[in-house]
Order: C-alpha cells, then sequence, then structure tokens
C-alpha cells in the first residue's frame, strides 16, 4: 500500500467515525436537552405536561410542608413575581430550606403541579445557583444580597 | 513576616520561569550552549521557590494564621489537622499554588533526569515548561494571591466547606493535579519537537513515561473524585456527567489516545503529527478543565462561589497557549516526515481505532459540556440549558462499545500486517464463554434490562482477552509450569501493564453495567426495630443518636443488615451539622461487598418518631473502584519496563519506577 492511499483510508475512516458520531449528537441533543425555566418563565410558556425541565427559584418562605406519607414535600418555587408548587418524594438536600435558591429537575403533571425527580444540592451556604440569580434579576427582585466572594 | 517571605518566592519563581523560557529557548536557536545551560538551574530554582511558597502557606494555615486572607476564608482553629494540611488546595488561591508547585517539580524533573536529552531539545522543552509556569504565576500574583493580609485579623476563620472535610478529597486535587500537569510535559516535549522540527522514535521513548504517569495519577484522582461523590453526596450515584467531571474526564480520554498513538511513533515511527497534536490537545483540555472549574461558567453541582474576573484571566492564558501551539502545529507539522507504513488490519491500524473513537468519543463529551454555553450565548441569556446523561448514554456510549469489543483484539494483531482470522481464532474461547456469560445472565434477569447482559458479556470479553494473550504467551497448561513462569518473567512488563489495564477496564465495565441494570433503592420512613428489605439484605433500623464529631454535631443512625437471617454488617449514617461555616451534609454509611454496596443514608426525623431513610444495593459497585485501581497499577507495570527507561538497560543501581527517561539516551543531537 502507498503512502497515498494509507492517507486517503485514514481521512475516510476518520471522516465516517465523525459521521456517525455527529449522528448520534444531533439525534441525541434535541430530546436529551434540558431547558431551565424561572416560574415566570414557565407561565409565560406553554409547557405541556410530561416535558422534562428545570425549575429554578427561590423556596417560598411558610410553604414547605410534608404530606403524611412522610417522605414527600409539598413546597412552592417563585421568583418573587410569579410561583409554582413542586411536590417532591425523596429525602431533601442538606442546605434545602426556607428562602434559599433551588433548582428542580422534573415535569409538570395535568394539574400543573412540577413533581421534581431531584433537587439539587448546592455546596455552599450562600452560593445562589446562577440560573436562579438571573431568574431573580428578569423578574426585577434581585436584591444582589446572595452575591458572594 | 513569613507571608511576606512567600510572596517574595513567588515573585522569585516568576522571575527565575520568565528567564527560564526566554534565554534557553533563544540560545537553542543560537546554538549557544551557555544560554541554553541556564534552563536546569532556573527549573531547579523555580520548584525550590514555589515549594518555599507552598511550605509557608501551609504553615499558615496548620498555625492558624488568620491574618493571611486565605486562612480566613478557608480554615478554623477547631478544624482537625488533616483538614487544616488539606484546606491549603481546599481553595482557589491555593490550590493554584498546588498546581504551580507540581508544574516546577516535572520540570526540576526534566532538567534531573533528562541530562542525556539532546541539549537542543531539552532546553526548549524546559523554555516552554517555563513558560506556562510563568502564565501561572502571573495569574496568581495578580489575582489570586494567596498571602494577602486582613487587618487586623479576625479571631477566628470562616471553616473549610463541610463537604470538602473528607479523607477522599484531601486527596483527590493532588492526584488530578499531578495528572493533569504531568499532561505538560507531553505537551512541553511537543511543543519543543515542532520548534525543532523533528519527531523520531527517541522522543515518543521520552515522552511515553510522561504521559503514562501522568495517566496513572489522572486515573486515581478521578476514581478519587468519584468516590468521593458517592458516599458524600449520598444520591448513590457516581458519576453525573457533571461539567467539572467532564474536565477531568476529557484530558483522560485524550490521555489515553496519546498513551497509545506514542506507543506507534516509538515502534513504527508513524502517526507523528497525529501524536503531537493529541499532546497539545491533552493539556489544552486540562487548561481548559482548570478554566471550567475556576471561572464558575458552568453550572455544576460541584460549583463554588467563583470570580468571573479569574475566569477572563484564564480565558486569556487558555488562548495564547491552545492558539499558539495550534498555530505553531499548523506550521511545522506538515514538515514532519510520514513513516512507516501498515495495512488496514494491524497493530498500528487498531490503535489508529483506538485513537479515532477516544478522541471523538471525548469531542462529544466536549460538545456536551460546553453546549450549554454556546446556547446562552447564541440566545443573548434567554435560553438556559443542561445536557444530563441522557446525552451521554446516547452519544459517548456507543463510541465506546466498538472500542471495548477491539481492546481485547487489537493486542494481538501483528505490527505492519496483521492476520485477523488467526487473531479471532486464538479468540474462539474467550468470546464464545463471553457469551455464554452474557446468555446466562440474561436467563437469571430475565425480564431485567437487555443490554445489561450485553454489558456483562462485554466486561467478561475484556477480561478474558488479556487472559488467553498471557495464557499463550506464558504456554500456560502446555509446557510445564516452570516454563512458563520462565517466559512469564521473559514477557515485557510494559506488556503486562497492557494487560493488566485492559483487564482492568473489563473489570470497571462490569462494575458498571452492575451497579446501573441492578441497583434497587428505597426510600422510606423507619420507626426503631422495623425492617425493611432491598435487594434480598433486610435493613433493621436500630434507632438514631445525637453525638458530637471533633468540630460537627451528628445524627447517628443504625442499621442492621442481615442476609437470610444471617448477619451482615451494621450500618452507621450520620447527617451532620457544621457550626463554620453553618451547613448540613450527609455521611452515607457503606458496606462493600464483592456482590454489591449496601448503602444507607438517614433523613430527617418526623413528627410521629420514625426517621427518613435512603436504602440501596448496588451490584457490583466495588469492581469499579478495583477496576481503577487495576488499571492503574498495570500503568505502574509498564513504567517500570526497561524499555521506558531508554537506553539503559545496564544500570541497575537506579530504582525502578523512579527512573525516568533519563539516562544514556543515543538518539542523534539535532
Amino acid at each position: 500500500m502507498t503512502r497515498k492511499r494509507r492517507r486517503l483510508y485514514l481521512v475516510v475512516g476518520a471522516m465516517a467515525l465523525l459521521g456517525v458520531a455527529a449522528a448520534l449528537v444531533l439525534t441525541a441533543i434535541r430530546d436529551t436537552l434540558v431547558f431551565f425555566y424561572s416560574p415566570m418563565e414557565l407561565a409565560e410558556k406553554d409547557i405541556p405536561p410530561g416535558k422534562n425541565f428545570r425549575l429554578g427559584g427561590l423556596v417560598a418562605e411558610g410553604s414547605v410542608e410534608k404530606l403524611p406519607d412522610g417522605l414527600t414535600t409539598r413546597f412552592v418555587i417563585t421568583d418573587l413575581s410569579a410561583e409554582v408548587p413542586v411536590l417532591y418524594r425523596d429525602l431533601l438536600p442538606d442546605l434545602f430550606r426556607e428562602g434559599q435558591g433551588v433548582v428542580a429537575e422534573g415535569a409538570l403533571n395535568p394539574e400543573g403541579v412540577f413533581m421534581a425527580r431531584q433537587v439539587l444540592a448546592k455546596h455552599d451556604e450562600n452560593y445562589m445557583p446562577p440560573e436562579v440569580a438571573e431568574a431573580l434579576k428578569k423578574s426585577g427582585q434581585w436584591q444582589g444580597a446572595a452575591e458572594t466572594e | 513576616m513569613l507571608p511576606e517571605i512567600g510572596n517574595f518566592a513567588l515573585v522569585l519563581a516568576l522571575v527565575l520561569a520568565i528567564v527560564q523560557s526566554s534565554l534557553p529557548m533563544i540560545g537553542a536557536q543560537l546554538g549557544n550552549r551557555q544560554m541554553m545551560a541556564v534552563a536546569e538551574p532556573a527549573a531547579f530554582g523555580q520548584f525550590l521557590f514555589v515549594a518555599i511558597a507552598f511550605a509557608l502557606l501551609t504553615h499558615a494555615f496548620i498555625v492558624s494564621d488568620f491574618s493571611v486572607l486565605t486562612v480566613v476564608a478557608n480554615s478554623h482553629s477547631a478544624k482537625p489537622m488533616l483538614y487544616k494540611i488539606s484546606g491549603v488546595w481546599g481553595n482557589h488561591e491555593g490550590s493554584l499554588v498546588l498546581w504551580v508547585l507540581i508544574l516546577t517539580l516535572f520540570g526540576a524533573a526534566v532538567a534531573l533526569f533528562g541530562r542525556n536529552l539532546p541539549a537542543s531539545l531539552r532546553a526548549r522543552v524546559l523554555s516552554v515548561q517555563a513558560m506556562i509556569a510563568a502564565g501561572f504565576l502571573l495569574f496568581m500574583l495578580l489575582t489570586s494571591n494567596p498571602f494577602l493580609r486582613v487587618i487586623p485579623p479576625p479571631p477566628d476563620g470562616n471553616g473549610l466547606n463541610p463537604l470538602l472535610q473528607d479523607p477522599g478529597l484531601a486527596f483527590h486535587p493532588p492526584f488530578l493535579y499531578l495528572g493533569y500537569v504531568g499532561f505538560s510535559m507531553a505537551f512541553s516535549f511537543a511543543v519543543a519537537a515542532l520548534i525543532e522540527g523533528r519527531v523520531d522514535p527517541a522522543w515518543a521513548r521520552w515522552v511515553r513515561p510522561w504521559t503514562l504517569a501522568a495517566w496513572c495519577f489522572l486515573t486515581i484522582g478521578i476514581a478519587m473524585g468519584s468516590w468521593w461523590a458517592y458516599y458524600e453526596l449520598g444520591w448513590g450515584g457516581w458519576w453525573f456527567w457533571d461539567p467539572v467531571e467532564n474536565a477531568s474526564f476529557m484530558p483522560w480520554l485524550l490521555g489515553t489516545a496519546l498513551l497509545h498513538s506514542a506507543i506507534v511513533v516509538e515502534k513504527r515511527d508513524a502517526l507523528k503529527s497525529w501524536t503531537l497534536l493529541l499532546a497539545i490537545l491533552t493539556f489544552s483540555l486540562s487548561l481548559l478543565g482548570t478554566f471550567i472549574v475556576r471561572s464558575g461558567v458552568l453550572t455544576s453541582v460541584h460549583a463554588f462561589a467563583t470570580d468571573p474576573t479569574r475566569g477572563v484571566f484564564i480565558l486569556a492564558l487558555l488562548v495564547v497557549a491552545i492558539g499558539g501551539s495550534l498555530a505553531l502545529f499548523a506550521i511545522r507539522a506538515p514538515a514532519l516526515k510520514g513513516g512507516g507504513l501498515f495495512s488496514p488490519i494491524s497493530r498500528e491500524a487498531a490503535l489508529v481505532l483506538n485513537n479515532w473513537l477516544l478522541a471523538t468519543a471525548c469531542a462529544t463529551v466536549l460538545l456536551g459540556t460546553l453546549y450549554p454555553l454556546f446556547m446562552d450565548a447564541l440566545s443573548g441569556g434567554e435560553d438556559k440549558v443542561t445536557v444530563g446523561p441522557p446525552f451521554y448514554n446516547a452519544t459517548f456510549v456507543p463510541l465506546m462499545i466498538p472500542l471495548l469489543v477491539a481492546m481485547s483484539i487489537g493486542p494481538l494483531l501483528a505490527w505492519k500486517r496483521g492476520d485477523l482470522p488467526g487473531v479471532l481464532q486464538r479468540l474462539k474461547f474467550a468470546a464464545i464463554l463471553s457469551a455464554l456469560i452474557g446468555l446466562a445472565t440474561l436467563y437469571l434477569s430475565w425480564g431485567g434490562p437487555v443490554l445489561a447482559a450485553f454489558g456483562i458479556a462485554l466486561g467478561a470479553w475484556l477480561i478474558l482477552g488479556p487472559v488467553t494473550d498471557a495464557v499463550e504467551r506464558t504456554k500456560l497448561f502446555r509446557a510445564p509450569l516452570s516454563q512458563s513462569w520462565a517466559r512469564a518473567r521473559g514477557l515485557p512488563r510494559a506488556s503486562w501493564g497492557a494487560m493488566v489495564a485492559h483487564a482492568g477496564m473489563g473489570v470497571v465495565v462490569l462494575g458498571i453495567t452492575g451497579s446501573t441494570a441492578w441497583t434497587e433503592e428505597k426510600i422510606t420512613v423507619m420507626r426503631q426495630g422495623e425492617t425493611v428489605t432491598v435487594g434480598g439484605y433486610d435493613y433493621r433500623f436500630e434507632g438514631a443518636e445525637q453525638i458530637a464529631g471533633p468540630n460537627y454535631s451528628a445524627i447517628r443512625g443504625h442499621f442492621r443488615a442481615s442476609r437470610e437471617g444471617r448477619d451482615i454488617a451494621t450500618l452507621s449514617p450520620e447527617a451532620r451539622s457544621y457550626p463554620t461555616p453553618p451547613m448540613e451534609t450527609t455521611e452515607a454509611a457503606i458496606h462493600p461487598r464483592l456482590s454489591g454496596d449496601l448503602f444507607a443514608v438517614i433523613g430527617e426525623r418526623q413528627a410521629d418518631g420514625g426517621w427518613a431513610a435512603r436504602l440501596y444495593f448496588r451490584p457490583f459497585l466495588s469492581w469499579i473502584w478495583a477496576g481503577c485501581i487495576l488499571m492503574t497499577l498495570g500503568g505502574i507495570v509498564s513504567l517500570t519496563d526497561r524499555r521506558h527507561r531508554v537506553g539503559a538497560p545496564r544500570r541497575a543501581a537506579q530504582k525502578p519506577g523512579t527512573q525516568k527517561p533519563g539516562a544514556r539516551q543515543t538518539a542523534p543531537a539535532a
């Protein structure tokens, strides 16, 4: 085999593989991308029940309550201009508190309640998830108090 | 006084780095030996001064010198000593000092062990190494000085983030950095070779041990981080495809590719420019990883409060380093002469396939990691998205499967022109046995996920392939044992290393498959004396108590786990609360067994006196760690190969393992 032939094989092989990878990525990214919405955006947009997304904001003061099964928590995520009720059946993360920033992943049920599959814990007490800070800024409720460093 | 000396030492290191990055390079260009000779003492000096700075910073942490801002922000006088010390690198400023310390350590190692490198190549390598150091020292002194003072000093510090107060995490960053920064060696060698205009097998023999060592450190570092996430975050998961995890995984993927392509350069004098490109990209991804972790541009479970202005500086560093080296590559690489020819079925071709698949898989991870940034930028901040595990399952995993299948075949192929039917014939037994194991799994877990059976078969194949190879090459069972033993001893260590590492990958695959496919989980409320069954184990809740730790208080629950009436273990998970900084953490209790991990987390107390609890059984999970350890061991065994010691077969006085590619290099000077 000549040098040129070999180079041709290599290039064709690499291109074919990249093509496969690109096809995989293009088909996967549409279905697997998880969007982030604030309660206000959620109210504006029409998100069908069952579609997976992330919801972020503050845990509304006085909204956290345990259901009788002892495991399900009901609370409200707010960006201080709109509110979304949330149900979560799992242990809450260590930093979950009323008035704190929170990001939950899940989907709406037909009644418009957000069924969270995961509530994300953040490592730092003062840390505000950037999306939440952004959402609060958008709704005009940002006080900048959670900015740290 | 001491912190000022530390600061001064960093400035001196910077000055030395600037000298070392310029003079030897010019000297190599002009053929001036004196200018080139500046490199070694400068490299030692740089390491010395950074080591002094690091020692003084560590001292400030140990004696809790609260006049130093970094100490105030990250330490507390009541913290256990281990965490006072690990707190040195548990924060931005300190971790940078550690990064540069390791960088200069590698530089000093080249100066020490590289005595027999061609003078101009050594001067250029050290010069490039110093450029990286200069960039990072400048970054440190300008944006993140670890020795900033607070006047007046506060009475006590803020404490270290309790999640980081953990033995697993104490050693995770140093290992990760040894890996990340270790790839700087391959980078420096690649850039020096490009300037030099020549790459030959001798070059690859220099680069391989460094890359291999860096790869071993990175493997262990990633495994430790993953292990920490597994028991500390309390979600039972060990890998989340989180940007910060990806940041360390991408250099690992490309580093693995580099490791293999360097073999082709060394043995067959082919794939030269591709190997140079890989070396550049691997370190570039390490830099990108640093940028991602330190700038906070991506949301991550690991997100600490970060400062975007620092990100801009690292981004600039990144552009200069990556852009500069790639530009150099574009200009110089076409001039490199291609080497040995090979047929599409050969060891070389198998390694090319390995490189393609690893590089493509790495590209999909990179895309998934950066995609949210693109979306954010393109939509003007409107669309915030995350790319989660489903994306990687649909892209990364399918690309890995052909790689894993080929992994048992490639090493058996001959160089230049291989005999695929012959190799498959030799692997017949391994293939049949793997298929049988897969079918048995399918039968035993009927109704479960079919892919899991495939995963188990694949894992078995990965282990049986190298085993077949070893049995054949030692003529085990076909020759007297003593002869097999002699043959085993005669096999190159590098071959043993490769077999062990490949089999280790198989063990990891088994662990991943088992723990993903058959995990059982129960979230429940338990009262004292109640029993819950998860994964065939009965967990009896024996109650919970309040305990006091050295710098925290905690609720500790006790679960007695038994199987068919036989006691297995008592699991005591804790929910800790730390006063400084005020925070709660979950300490899962894990009892690892060969068949799987028993895993318990205790939650809140309920109004009726019960406790929320989360119980898991994760089959084969500890096999993941065992496999990572095997892979690292394989790397270490390979490192002790005399062929990796470059022309030093008779220098028995040197200890194996500590030998870097030093000693009696016979390559012609450039």
